[in-house]
C-alpha cells in the first residue's frame, strides 16, 4: 500500500522533484551551456579558439608589428629591398602610402584629385540623406538630380573653369560608385515595372518581360559586358562611338534589372490574394492598387533579398576590369604592376577589400534596421 | 498623391535622360576616325587616341600619379610629337587582350600599341596593318640557378609552370613534341599564383614570354637565384597596328619607328640632336633631321619631326633603356643589326 502511494506520488508531475532553475547566468554559464556542454563540444571549442588566437596573433604580427610603413626613395624609384627582405612575415604598407591615390582615383589627373574625392564625398552624402527617414518625400528627387549633375560636372569639367577630363582617365572608387549607384538607381524602377509586367494579363507585355528576364538572367554578366564592349561597337555605323563606360553601365543596369525583377516578383506573389481583392473591392484603379496597397507591402517583404542583390551588384561592378575600365579593384591590381611593387598584392587587396567591406557592411546594417522598423507590425 | 507620383516618374525620366545625355555627349563629340581619313580626323580632333595595355611593367602602366609610362606608351607619344610637337596630346585607352582588336576595328582608338604579336591572320582577316616590329619577343624558360639546368633540352622530365589560355601553353606542347621532351605541366591562371608556384619549388621551370620572365625575375628578392635560359621557343614580334586602308597614317607610324632605330644607328641622342641638326654634316643626318630634303612633308608632318621626337623621347636605344632596362631586359634580339641584333631600319631618304 505504502509502495503504491509512493509510486503515485512519484508519477504525478506536481510532486516530481524538478531540476533546480538555472540560477547561474552570465558569461560563465553561457560558455558552459554553449561551448563546453560535452567533451566533443569542448574539444571543438578549444581547437577553434586555438586557431583563432593563432590567426589573430599572426595577423597582428603581419599587419602591425613586423610591418614596414615607409621605404626610402632614390629619385623616383622606391627602394623596396627592406620590404622584400621580410619575405612575407610583415606587411609592406609603404605600397599603400605610395599608391593609395592611384588606387582610389586611377589615372585621373593628379593635381585634380580633389574632384573625384569630392565626388566620393557627394555620393556618400547622397546615400546618407537618402537613408534618413525625414527626407523620404519628393525632396529626394531634386536632391538626387542635383547631386548627380554636380557629380557629372565635377568628373568631366570643361565648365566653370574646371579642366575637361575625358572619361577614359576616370578610375578607382568614383567608377565603382558611379557604376553601382546609376546601375541600381535605374535598375530598380525597371525591375518593378518588369515584375508587374510579368504578372500582367496582357500577353504581349508578359511575353516581353519574361523574355527579357530569362534572356538576361540566362547569360553571365561577363558575356553581357563583352557584348557591350566587343560586339556592340561593330554594329554601330563607322565612326560612331558610344562611351565605353556608358556601354558597361547599360549592361550592368540591364543585368541588375533582371535579377531585381525576380526579387520584386517574389514579393508580389507572397502577398495574400485578399490584399488584391480588397483593393479591387474598394474600387481602386490598377495603378492606385499597385502603388498604394501592393507595392508598399511587397517591397517591405523582400528587403533582405533586395539588399542581398544590391550588395552583390556593388561588388559585381569590379567585373568591368575585363573590358579595361579602371574601377577600384582594377586600379588596385594595376598599382602592383610596377616592378618595384610587384609581389605586394596582399597589402593592396586588404586595402581594397576594406573599402568594399565598409560600403557593403553599411548597406547590410542599414537594411537590418529598415527591416526591423518597417516590419514591426509583423512581430509577435 | 497621384500628382506626386507623376512628378516622381517625370523627374526620374528626366534624370535618366540627362545622365545618358551627359555620358553620350563627349563620345559623340569625337570626330569619326575610320577609313583613309584617320590622319585628318586625328588632326581635327587635336589628340591621338592610343590603345595600350591595362598594365604591363615596362611596356605600358600608369605610375603612382596616374601618368602612363612605358615602351609602348613612348611610341604613342612619338606620334603625337611628330604631329604637334607635344607629347601630351595623347589619350590612352586601356585595352584588355579580349577587347583590343574591336577597339581598333570600331575606331575607338586610332592606333594600337599593346604588345600585339604580328601574325598573318591578324594582318589579313582582322583587317589591321602592322607598321613594324618595335620589340622582338619570344617564349623562354626561367629556372633556379641552383638547379644546374643550362639549356632548355635539360628540362626533360621537368615540371613546368605555365598560364593557360594564351599561345604560351600551345607553344610549350609543340616544342616538347618536336624535341621529344617529356614534361609535367602545372597550369595556373593567375600571374601571382603561377610565379608563387615556381618560386616555392612546385615547378622546376616557369615559361612565358622572355619580357615577362625578365620582369618577374627582377621582382624577386634575390634575382641572381634565377636564370633565364638562352633558348627561345617561339617568335613573338610585337608592334604597333593601325586599321587597313589608313595608308598615310600607317606610313607615319612605320617611319617613326624606323626613324627611332635609324637615329640610334647614326648615334643621335636626345642630348646631341639639337647640335647634330646644326652642325653634323653627314647627309643621312641632314636628311633625317630635316636640314635637307623634305622627308617630313612626304609624311605630311613638319620637317623637324625627328628632331622633335628625339629631343623629347630619345632614340630607340634610349627609349629601350629608360623603360625596359629597369625591368631587367637585355637588348638581345632587339640590338641594332650592326650589333648582332634584328633592329634594322630602311634608309630615310
Amino acid at each position: 500500500m505504502s509502495d503504491v502511494t509512493l509510486n503515485a506520488a512519484a508519477a504525478s508531475p506536481e510532486a516530481a522533484p524538478r531540476a533546480a532553475p538555472v540560477t547561474s547566468t552570465g558569461t560563465v554559464a553561457w560558455l558552459r551551456a554553449n561551448l563546453f556542454s560535452s567533451w566533443i563540444n569542448t574539444a571543438v571549442s578549444l581547437a577553434l579558439a586555438y586557431l583563432l588566437v593563432r590567426w589573430t596573433i599572426g595577423f597582428i604580427d603581419w599587419a602591425f608589428i613586423n610591418a614596414i610603413w615607409t621605404v626610402p626613395m632614390q629619385g623616383n624609384v622606391p627602394q623596396t629591398q627592406a620590404c622584400r627582405a621580410l619575405e612575407g612575415s610583415g606587411a609592406c604598407w609603404a605600397v599603400i602610402g605610395e599608391k593609395h591615390r592611384f588606387i582610389l582615383f586611377g589615372t585621373y589627373p593628379y593635381e585634380e584629385h580633389w574632384r573625384p574625392l569630392l565626388v566620393c564625398a557627394l555620393f556618400i552624402a547622397l546615400y546618407v540623406v537618402s537613408a534618413m527617414r525625414r527626407f523620404w518625400s519628393w525632396v529626394l528627387i531634386p536632391i538626387w538630380v542635383g547631386t548627380l549633375t554636380l557629380i557629372g560636372v565635377l568628373m568631366w569639367g570643361g565648365v566653370l573653369g574646371l579642366s575637361y577630363v575625358p572619361q577614359e582617365r576616370w578610375g578607382g572608387l568614383p567608377i565603382t560608385l558611379i557604376l553601382s549607384t546609376f546601375g541600381l538607381a535605374f535598375a530598380f524602377p525597371l525591375a518593378v515595372l518588369v515584375a508587374l509586367g510579368r504578372r500582367s494579363k496582357l500577353p504581349a507585355i508578359k511575353t516581353l518581360c519574361v523574355l527579357y528576364v530569362e534572356l538576361v538572367r540566362g547569360v553571365p554578366l561577363i558575356s553581357l559586358l563583352f557584348m557591350a564592349s566587343v560586339m556592340f561597337p561593330l554594329f554601330l555605323p563607322e565612326g560612331m562611338n558610344i562611351d565605353k563606360l556608358l556601354r558597361a553601365q547599360v549592361a550592368i543596369t540591364l543585368f541588375a534589372g533582371a535579377y531585381l525583377a525576380e526579387v520584386v516578383r517574389a514579393g508580389l506573389q507572397t502577398l495574400p490574394r485578399g490584399q488584391y481583392e480588397a483593393a479591387e473591392a474598394l474600387g481602386l484603379s490598377y495603378w492606385h492598387k499597385t502603388g498604394l496597397i501592393i507595392l508598399p507591402q511587397a517591397l517591405r517583404l523582400v528587403i533582405p533579398p533586395l539588399v542581398n542583390t544590391f550588395i552583390g551588384f556593388f561588388k559585381d561592378t569590379s567585373l568591368v576590369l575585363i573590358i579595361g575600365i579602371f574601377d577600384l579593384l582594377t586600379a588596385g591590381k594595376t598599382a602592383i604592376v610596377e616592378p618595384a611593387w610587384q609581389g605586394f598584392g596582399i597589402e593592396v587587396y586588404v586595402f581594397v577589400g576594406a573599402i568594399y567591406l565598409v560600403f557593403c557592411f553599411a548597406m547590410s546594417k542599414y537594411s537590418q534596421d529598415l527591416e526591423r522598423d518597417l516590419n514591426q507590425h509583423r512581430r509577435r | 498623391m497621384k500628382a506626386l507620383r507623376l512628378t516622381l516618374a517625370a523627374a526620374m525620366g528626366a534624370a535618366a535622360i540627362g545622365a545618358a545625355a551627359m555620358m553620350v555627349a563627349p563620345a559623340m563629340a569625337q570626330a569619326p576616325a575610320t577609313g583613309a581619313a584617320t590622319l585628318d580626323a586625328i588632326r581635327a580632333r587635336g589628340t591621338l587616341i592610343c590603345g595600350v595595355n591595362t598594365g604591363l611593367a615596362g611596356f605600358a602602366q600608369p605610375d603612382s600619379q596616374g601618368v602612363w609610362r612605358g615602351f609602348d606608351v613612348d611610341y604613342c607619344r612619338a606620334v603625337a610629337v611628330a604631329l604637334w610637337n607635344d607629347p601630351g596630346k595623347v589619350r590612352y585607352v586601356p585595352t584588355t587582350a579580349q577587347n583590343r582588336f574591336t577597339a581598333l576595328q570600331s575606331g575607338e582608338v586610332d592606333l594600337l600599341v599593346r604588345n600585339t604579336t604580328w601574325t598573318l591572320s591578324r594582318d589579313t582577316s582582322l583587317g589591321f596593318d602592322f607598321t613594324g616590329i618595335n620589340f622582338y619577343d619570344g617564349q623562354g624558360f626561367m629556372v633556379k640557378t641552383s638547379a644546374g639546368v643550362r639549356t632548355a633540352r635539360d628540362l626533360n622530365g621537368a615540371t613546368i609552370c605555365v598560364q593557360p589560355g594564351t599561345t604560351t601553353e600551345q607553344n610549350l606542347t609543340d616544342w616538347a613534341r618536336a624535341n621529344r621532351i617529356r614534361f609535367t605541366p602545372v597550369v595556373i591562371e593567375r600571374l601571382e599564383e603561377v610565379v608563387g608556384a615556381y618560386v616555392s619549388g612546385r615547378c622546376d621551370a616557369y615559361t612565358t614570354d622572355v619580357s615577362g620572365l625578365a620582369s618577374t625575375r627582377s621582382a624577386q628578392p634575390r634575382p641572381a637565384e634565377h636564370m633565364i635560359l638562352p633558348d627561345v621557343i617561339s617568335k613573338e614580334p610585337l608592334g604597333p597596328a593601325v586599321r587597313h586602308g589608313d595608308q598615310r597614317f600607317a606610313d607615319l607610324v612605320k617611319w617613326i619607328h624606323f626613324g627611332l632605330v635609324g637615329a640610334e644607328e647614326l648615334g643621335i641622342t636626345a642630348a646631341n640632336v639639337q647640335q647634330a641638326a646644326q652642325s653634323d654634316a653627314r647627309p643621312d643626318v641632314q636628311r633625317m633631321l630635316g636640314r635637307s630634303g623634305d622627308l617630313g612633308q612626304m609624311l605630311s608632318v613638319d620637317n623637324a619631326w625627328m628632331v622633335n621626337i628625339i629631343r623629347t623621347l630619345g632614340n630607340y636605344g634610349e627609349i629601350f633603356e629608360r623603360n625596359l632596362a629597369p625591368i631587367g631586359l637585355q637588348r638581345g634580339p632587339n640590338a641594332l643589326w650592326t650589333n648582332g641584333g634584328l633592329q634594322y631600319a630602311p634608309p630615310l631618304r
